[in-house]
């Protein structure tokens, strides 16, 4: 069974996002770093659909699915509303970041870097975004 | 969960970082860091050896002070980070615009270049 968590959007969720990967993350034989760098990537994802998405607001949620695939493990991001496409998003130069004094704007950057695949589909009001890394070539399922 | 410990020692102003940043408290230490400089820090140092995890959140709080520093000649170092933080700030390239250190006395030594 594929293990699910309904989250709350509020940053003091984030919390209990992180433990739900810590413990959804282990079954694969991914490193201690591989599973730090990939429970980051899904929280930038989900922190920015809190925040930019859903203003904070408590009573909206995104709900979080992790399906084991063919020799790669999916993490779903399922919301519903202004869709948010990080694959369009235009990543910011760093240091433009720091000229900028900017304190946002390089979490999709992380993302980009730390995850395989990423795909991104929106259709009748629900956008879910798919994390995919693959499984480390040592884990057989 | 984030506490925040301040550490004033000889020259050097030392912030320590007990738990993790996320975007629900990187506030706090946007605001720690700017007391501190407030107050006319001339040497800070960042004790990260307790930091379990830190997100896009609080990284962007360190970048938005380095030019600062380097404007104000302010040193500043982040030392005793675990190897997951670290690669973190490896991914961004971030380890080459901020000087990272094993230790407290090898973050001195590389405050004090430059």
């Amino acid at each position: 069974m594929s293990p699910k968590l309904k989250l709350s959007c509020c940053t003091s969720a984030l919390v209990e996002l992180r433990s739900f990967l810590q413990r959804s993350l282990e079954a694969y034989g991914f490193s201690e770093v591989d599973r730090h760098q990939v429970t980051l990537a899904v929280e930038e994802v989900c922190t920015n659909l809190i925040i930019h998405s859903h203003a904070s607001n408590p009573k909206e949620v995104i709900y979080l699915e992790v399906k084991e695939l063919e020799k790669k493990l999916a993490i779903e991001i399922t919301d519903k509303g202004d869709a948010f496409n990080l694959l369009e998003y235009e990543v910011p130069d760093l240091k433009k970041v720091i000229e900028e004094k900017r304190k946002g704007g390089i979490g999709i950057l992380l993302v980009k870097k730390i995850m395989d695949e990423i795909e991104f589909e929106s259709k009748n009001g629900k956008n879910t975004c798919r994390l995919i890394k693959k499984f480390p070539s040592t884990f057989e399922p | 969960m984030l506490q925040l410990e301040r550490i004033k020692e000889a020259n050097r102003d030392i912030l320590r970082l007990i738990g993790e940043v996320d975007a629900s408290n990187s506030v706090l230490l946007d605001q720690s860091m700017q007391e501190i400089l407030q107050q006319g820090a001339t040497f800070l140092l960042i004790d990260g050896s307790q930091l379990a995890y830190i997100s896009s959140a609080g990284l962007g709080v360190f970048m938005s002070y380095l030019d600062d520093f380097s404007e104000q000649g302010i040193r500043f170092a982040i030392f005793g980070l675990n190897e997951q933080v670290t690669e973190v700030f490896k991914i961004l390239g971030l380890d080459r615009l901020i000087k990272i250190a094993p230790d407290k006395s090898t973050a001195i030594t590389l405050g004090n270049e430059s």
